[in-house]
């Protein structure tokens, strides 16, 4: 009788908001949603419509890591937004950028910020980096039957490693898989270019300045050949979200500095006078 | 069979209430006090682990005195339900007033129907823009609910300390002063005259903590070199 009370209470003692919303209100989870047999089974020729979520770099320099985003949605040939911003603050050591269905890929970052202040709330410590990259992984494992029907996400997530004292990366598949990738790494359609471009753009010890010059190019490129990815917009004043990440936490790097680098960018290519 | 013995409600309510009381006197007592800074919640607790005080939501803070598996276990409903609300609506709509009308119902809930009440006093602050928009309620063993103005004083010898708090107490106290009128508060019923910043566990919710510290979270944990430095300021 005893045993079954302690066994209760430790299986209802949980930390995780995810396995809460579980138990207790499972409709408000993003994934996990019975889609009709009629939505867009697997190999239709016209999936669902919605708006996705372009490129995404993210890069290491000497204090930590970087992670930058464009602007765009897309909903086939349609921009659906040209101000969307996909790269936020996961927790205060902590950033997540997010390509594919913008719709579940927003929840989902809404979701991984609680599940993240939650278990800080409730154990009174922090979660290890290791931990917030792989619940995030579980988040996007449990979103697969979805991604069967077209509804992907694909996050890519950097943090601080305080007690190592290293900023480090993860990139993620459809299907959970956690990589931990080295120096730097793209996600989204325009992730090819933007991967082209920081191969030749990156090196070790990046100074926090010319790291945030060097993602803000690698977007620029991505954009250049990537219908879907949105390059710096000097008519609406809408330039990338940056996101820095080292010893001392998470910030966004100003706009008014983002526009200083935009406009440097633009004017040496335009300087340069050449096509490609 | 053995036969039960008739016993009047009002007796059965009495003998609980009682026992409640008993149990919670037998602790240490906390103030919460709201002050110009912000508000600072201050508890006689030597353990740095085992917290009194614990942060609920952005702008809410949660302290508690009497059994600790308790009030730990409204603690963490109390999170649980900040955070589903949260989530489900929006960060805005989690208020210390719903919060503390659920507390209410379930204190309220276990007095009447369970075996044993609960032997806790709980105390729910949310931190406004200004001193008036500052809400501090406070929760009892069986369920009522008080809406207090300036401080609240609970557990141990809460009459001897709640009067020391009150002859000090003025709104525009900053954090310093007020924690260190908290303190005053807590050595009021010792022979002693200070308690050591390790003896206590001191946490604010700050006013301004998306201009000061950027983040839209009020909650800040004192440690003990804050609390030191913090009291002597003035000095």
């Amino acid at each position: 009788m005893q045993e079954t009370t302690a066994n209760q209470v430790a299986a209802n003692a949980t930390s995780s908001f995810t396995e809460h919303l579980q138990r207790q209100r499972p409709d408000l989870l993003p994934f996990g949603q019975q889609l009709g047999a009629g939505a867009a089974p697997v190999g239709t020729a016209t999936p669902l419509q919605a708006p996705h979520g372009t490129t995404i770099v993210a890069l290491g320099y000497a204090g930590g890591v970087l992670m930058a985003g464009d602007r765009r949605a897309t909903m086939g040939n349609v921009i659906a937004s040209r101000h969307i911003e996909k790269v936020f603050p996961a927790d205060q050591y902590s950033v997540l950028g997010i390509a594919g269905t913008a719709g579940i890929a927003l929840d989902i970052t809404r979701l991984f910020q609680v599940e993240l202040e939650h278990y800080e709330k409730i154990e009174g410590t922090l979660l290890s980096l290791d931990g917030k990259a792989n619940r995030l992984g579980a988040m996007i494992r449990s979103n697969l039957p979805m991604a069967m029907q077209g509804l992907a996400v694909v996050p890519l997530f950097a943090g601080f490693d305080r007690p190592a004292g290293v900023g480090r990366l993860f990139s993620y598949d459809v299907t959970g898989g956690r990589y931990e990738e080295q120096e730097h790494h793209t996600v989204g359609s325009g992730s090819m270019f933007a991967r082209g471009a920081l191969k030749k753009l990156w090196r070790p010890n990046l100074s926090e300045q010319e790291a945030v010059a060097v993602a803000v190019e690698a977007l620029y490129d991505a954009a250049d050949d990537d219908s879907a990815t949105g390059g710096p917009d000097p008519v609406r004043q809408l330039w990338p979200v940056v996101y820095i990440v080292n010893r001392t936490g998470a910030f966004r790097v100003p706009e008014r500095e983002l526009a200083a680098i935009a406009g440097t960018i633009i004017e040496s290519r335009a300087v340069a006078q050449r096509e490609a | 069979m053995t036969q039960q013995f008739y016993v009047s409600p009002e007796q059965l309510m009495k003998d609980r209430a009682d026992f409640a009381r008993k149990g919670i006197a037998r602790g240490r007592s906390v103030v919460v006090i709201s002050c110009r800074d912000g508000i600072a919640l201050v508890a006689e607790n030597p353990s740095p682990s085992l917290h009194k005080i614990g942060e609920i939501y952005d702008k809410i803070a949660f302290a508690a005195v009497g059994k600790y598996n308790e009030f730990e276990s409204l603690r963490q409903a109390g999170v649980r339900y900040a955070d589903v609300r949260g989530y489900s609506y929006d960060r805005e709509d989690v208020t210390a007033r719903g919060l503390a009308s659920v507390y209410a119902q379930s204190l309220g809930a276990v007095f009447t129907a369970e075996q044993k009440p609960f032997e806790v006093e709980l105390a729910v602050a949310e931190v406004g823009t200004s001193p008036e928009e500052d809400h501090l309620y406070r929760l009892t063993f069986d369920g009522s609910i008080a809406d207090e103005n300036g401080f609240i004083v609970m557990g141990g010898q809460a009459d001897k300390v709640s009067e020391a708090v009150a002859a000090g107490w003025q709104g525009q106290l900053d954090f310093a002063g007020a924690i260190r009128l908290a303190l005053a508060g807590l050595v009021s019923d010792k022979e002693t005259t200070t308690l050591a910043a390790s003896a206590v566990e001191v946490a604010v919710l700050d006013r301004g903590s998306e201009s000061n510290r950027g983040t839209r979270r009020a909650f800040r944990r004192l440690e003990d070199a804050d609390i030191t430095a913090l009291l002597a300021e003035e000095n």
